[in-house]
């Protein structure tokens, strides 16, 4: 008796998880088969809806500038209402872990490298430090975390145009780690209030360090690495020793916001009794005609089928590997469905880092419920939907729309699997 | 830097299937270099080591992997002797989006420093070749038990394998069985059900031959019970301890025993079925990874955990709707080696369904003694700060009883709380047999 479920869902990142979750809503059972951790590992922990149009922005309300999409865009399938169900899947998800919900304009939050970015959902560490907030704000740094330096951060938001003041110090972390030591052992530190040289908890040696730098500054940005079992804690001991609000940057990989809300959405999906098969990928599939009998997962060479009724494809784009590409041809690996480009692979991309390329909108080409296409336009099978990365047409570094659109795909992917299986 | 600031997607072209290339005849000199090319700095591996977690001086699965592939490969430099604090969990290679090798360059790396820059005559040498040879100790303990669990655990012993051998005193050993599994067996008389069709070859591993023989039978009972006609071949260790400690050398002669009974059993229509989810992972990965013995990918090929070949071939979610055990709960705790095979959700998957069971995920730590690592002196206390988080979740959890398939996460798990640990197929055993 082969393992078989009602839906399946190929893939382990937001698009996935979300899929999972919409399809569970319709009460079929449903499983997820992931190969690696996802790249929310890397990615800020921030959602991200649509900020910029064609290069121009930021844009303050999202569903506004829709409108002005290319008509092949994935948010130009699924509609403003589908981008709603999106996010009130991923808000159900995560509980009040995340803020932006009471709002249809987009926060503007301030990142790593000191930019200003316009995103619909983020954590509420990082609530505190939005830059529309008329409110002075100290950046603190630490020397050993070398790629975030709190005054070019500050410099960068000031030079922004934001309505407040902002300065950026770097001190010494109270307890000295290795040189390159990570993220996450700065948190754990915190997160236990591990012990200085002197005895005393290292949350109250920070917020002593930091109470000398402070002037007027009625907030404090530090990098996002104030805890991760205990962070609520955490930060509202500083805000209590501080006396002011403290908030949290987002950073960049590996990224604690972007691991806690893997955490969350795995955590979700177990509550919502889906079933989870991690760790080896899937690598093919046996199709009647043009329906789709199972998935092949491939378990350390060996081939194991999963059977399903409905299928949703959402294993990520070039970084997650869903696409894959040679020097001759750009590929869907798993279904092998129809992923347009040009044949000469010189137009794949622009000499420009940051320029319009062909690349970044590589993906299948779904219709309005999400069925990748064929070159002539056919759904390749009658039961296979796509969501996220995988899905073609949006660029989404260049749009700031990455996570809305793996949601929104996700929503219409996932719900629809779930009512026809 | 944020994604703001860097739109990071890779050109295309930097998109390369690793494949190792064999340019040495030497088979443990693998050149590694396109998998050590893919590494691109993300860190994810390091996010996710949970030594470099609480060991502030290990340097971490990037550098001993990619980074310090790089180094040697251009000026013939020595292995960093930080190699010998990697608890070969492998769950860096879970982590790395871009499938660099890791636990691959990890475990040749640590056989190069063992071979080349050990001194073979060291407390250090010596403790670890005893420490990855259990399985000698092991029979001849299991001689005579009660006498060799009354001295291993006596304080006197204790202290002498901590100074002298570098063995902690802090943990009791492992009791060993008045009957080994293998006595059993034969004992019963071998297999008891014939099949055509449905043959399993067991690999029971050194610790349920040697010390718990109850999970064996369990696992003996419950294939049966599925018609399943069950052999026991010849075996030696799976070589886990020994990859762990870079002995590739008696790994090798002991794989090559198991490579060689079992594909000949392949060949007769079997599949090797393991309990322990290291011996499994051991002979699906790890094999192939570093030996090419005739049969080695065949034995890679048709290796399975226990409850997850059930779970394959047989309705085993119908059986245990079906079934009901006497009202019981379990924190249950998924080794790094399963969760590295895909198999950590199924037995709270599964044994949720069963009535009478209730069943809790303690988290996803590490155990923190992974093999022979927690017996060392110096990573004693290493091993036992990476185990403070399961131990906590094990202590707020429902249940008094933990669960988990690998048998030095039940020692370390017995060891943090006290508790009595069970294997799955002991449930699946009562709430089937
Ligand atoms: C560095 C970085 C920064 C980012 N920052 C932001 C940000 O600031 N704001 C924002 O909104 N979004 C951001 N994102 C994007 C966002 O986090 C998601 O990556 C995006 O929504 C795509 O999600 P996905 O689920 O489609 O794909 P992915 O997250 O790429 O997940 C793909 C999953 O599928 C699995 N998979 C692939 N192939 C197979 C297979 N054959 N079988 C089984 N499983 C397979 C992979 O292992 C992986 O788990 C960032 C991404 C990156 C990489
Ligand atoms: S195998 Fe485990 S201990 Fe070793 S480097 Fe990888 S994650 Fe760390
Ligand atoms: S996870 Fe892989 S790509 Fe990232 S740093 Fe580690 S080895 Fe390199």
């Amino acid at each position: 008796m082969p393992i078989r479920e009602d839906v399946l869902v190929v893939g382990g990142g937001l698009a996935a998880a979300t899929a999972a979750l919409a399809a569970r809503e319709t009460g079929k059972s449903v499983r997820l088969v992931a190969h690696k951790k996802s790249t929310l590992r890397q990615a800020s922990g921030l959602i991200d809806v649509l900020g910029y149009v064609d290069g121009d922005g930021p844009r303050a309300d999202p569903y506004g500038a829709m409108a002005d999409l290319p008509d092949d865009h994935p948010y130009r399938l699924v509609g403003e209402e589908g981008v709603r169900e999106g996010l009130r899947i991923f808000d159900d998800a995560v509980g009040d872990a995340y803020a932006g919900g009471h709002t249809d304009t987009n926060a503007l939050v301030p990142t790593y490298g000191g930019t200003v970015k316009p995103t619909a959902r983020y954590p509420n560490s990082v609530a505190p430090g939005l830059a529309s907030i008329d409110e002075d704000a100290l950046f603190v740094g630490f020397e050993s975390t070398t790629d975030f330096s709190a005054p070019v951060v500050a410099d960068h938001v000031v030079a922004a145009g934001v309505p407040f003041e902002a300065r950026g110090v770097t001190i010494p972390f109270p307890i000295r780690f290795r040189d390159d030591a990570r993220a996450s052992r700065f948190a754990r530190a915190l997160d236990r209030d591990e012990t200085t040289d002197d005895g005393r908890g290292v949350r109250r040696v920070l917020a002593e360090a930091v109470e000398e730098h402070l002037t007027d500054e009625e907030r404090v940005g530090f990098p996002a690495m104030l805890g991760d079992d205990h962070d609520a804690e955490v930060r509202e001991e500083l805000e209590s020793r501080l006396g002011v609000s403290v908030f949290e940057v987002p950073t960049g990989p590996p990224s604690l916001l972007g691991l806690k809300l893997e955490d969350r959405l795995f955590e979700a999906l177990d509550e919502a009794g889906v079933r989870l098969s991690t760790g080896n990928p899937a690598v093919g599939y046996e199709a009647d005609g043009d329906r789709i009998e199972a998935v092949y997962v491939d378990r350390k060479r060996k081939e194991i089928p999963y059977h399903a009724e409905q299928f949703v494809l959402a294993t990520g784009g070039l970084v997650g590997k869903g696409i894959g590409s040679d020097r001759e041809r750009v590929t869907e690996p798993v279904f092998d469905c129809y992923v347009p480009h040009s044949e000469d692979r010189y137009d794949w991309s622009e000499s420009a880092a940051f320029g319009d390329h062909a690349f970044a909108r590589f993906g299948v080409v779904p219709d309005e419920e999400m069925r990748p296409t064929t070159a002539s336009g056919e759904p390749e099978f009658a039961n296979l939907r796509a969501a996220g990365g995988v899905v073609g047409g949006a660029d989404v570094a260049r749009e700031k729309s990455a996570s809305g659109v793996s949601l929104a795909t996700a929503a219409v992917a996932g719900g629809r699997a779930g009512e026809e299986a | 830097m944020s994604d703001a600031e860097n739109p990071s997607n890779p050109t295309p072209d930097e998109q390369t299937d690793f494949e190792p290339v064999q340019v040495f005849d030497d088979e443990t000199e693998m050149d590694l270099r396109p998998g050590a090319d893919n590494c691109y700095k993300c860190t994810s591996c390091d996010t996710s080591c949970p030594v470099a977690e609480v060991d502030d001086d290990f340097p971490g699965p990037k550098f001993q992997g990619p980074e310090q592939w790089r180094l040697k490969r251009k000026d013939d430099e020595d292995i960093d002797d930080s190699i010998t604090s990697c608890s070969n969990c492998m769950r860096c290679d879970n982590a790395c989006p871009s499938s660099v090798p890791l636990s691959q360059m990890h475990n040749t790396a640590r056989g190069e420093y063992v071979d080349e820059q050990m001194d073979k005559l060291s407390r250090e040498y010596l403790r670890n070749r005893l420490l990855s040879n259990y399985r000698i100790m092991a029979e001849i303990g299991s001689k005579v038990p009660r006498l060799t669990n009354f001295a291993l655990n006596n304080s006197l012993v204790q202290k002498f394998n901590e100074k002298v051998l570098g063995i902690t005193a802090e943990r009791d050993f492992p009791a060993f069985a008045e009957q080994t599994f293998r006595e059993w067996w034969h004992e019963r008389g071998g297999a008891q059900v014939s099949s055509e069709e449905k043959k399993i070859a067991y690999f029971h591993g050194c610790y349920s031959n040697y010390n718990t023989p109850e999970v064996a039978k369990a696992l003996v009972r419950v294939f049966e019970k599925f018609g399943y006609e069950i052999a026991v071949p010849r075996q030696r260790c799976s070589g886990t301890p020994m990859f762990a400690n870079g002995m590739l050398d008696d790994a090798g002669r002991a794989a090559e025993v198991n490579v060689s009974e079992f594909s000949d059993l392949i060949d007769e229509g079997y599949d090797v079925i393991a309990s322990c989810t290291s011996c499994s992972m051991s002979l699906r990965q790890e094999y192939p990874e570093l030996f090419e013995f005739h049969g080695t990918a065949e034995v890679s090929a048709h290796t399975y955990e226990a409850m997850e070949y059930l779970r394959i071939h047989e309705d085993l979610e119908a059986e245990i709707e079906n079934a009901s055990v006497e009202e019981q709960s379990f924190a249950y705790h998924a080794p790094c080696h399963a969760r590295n095979q895909g198999l950590e959700h199924q037995a709270v998957e599964l044994f949720r369904e069963l009535d009478g069971v209730n069943i809790e995920d303690v988290g996803d730590s590490c155990s923190g003694i992974s093999g022979t690592y927690g017996w060392k002196e110096e990573k004693y206390d290493t091993s036992m700060k990476i185990g403070e988080e399961m131990f906590d979740h094990m202590e707020h959890a429902e249940g008094n009883v933990g669960m988990t398939e690998c048998p030095t996460c039940s020692m370390q798990m017995e060891h943090g709380t006290g508790y009595d640990i069970k294997h799955p197929l002991q449930l699946l055993e009562e709430a089937l047999v």
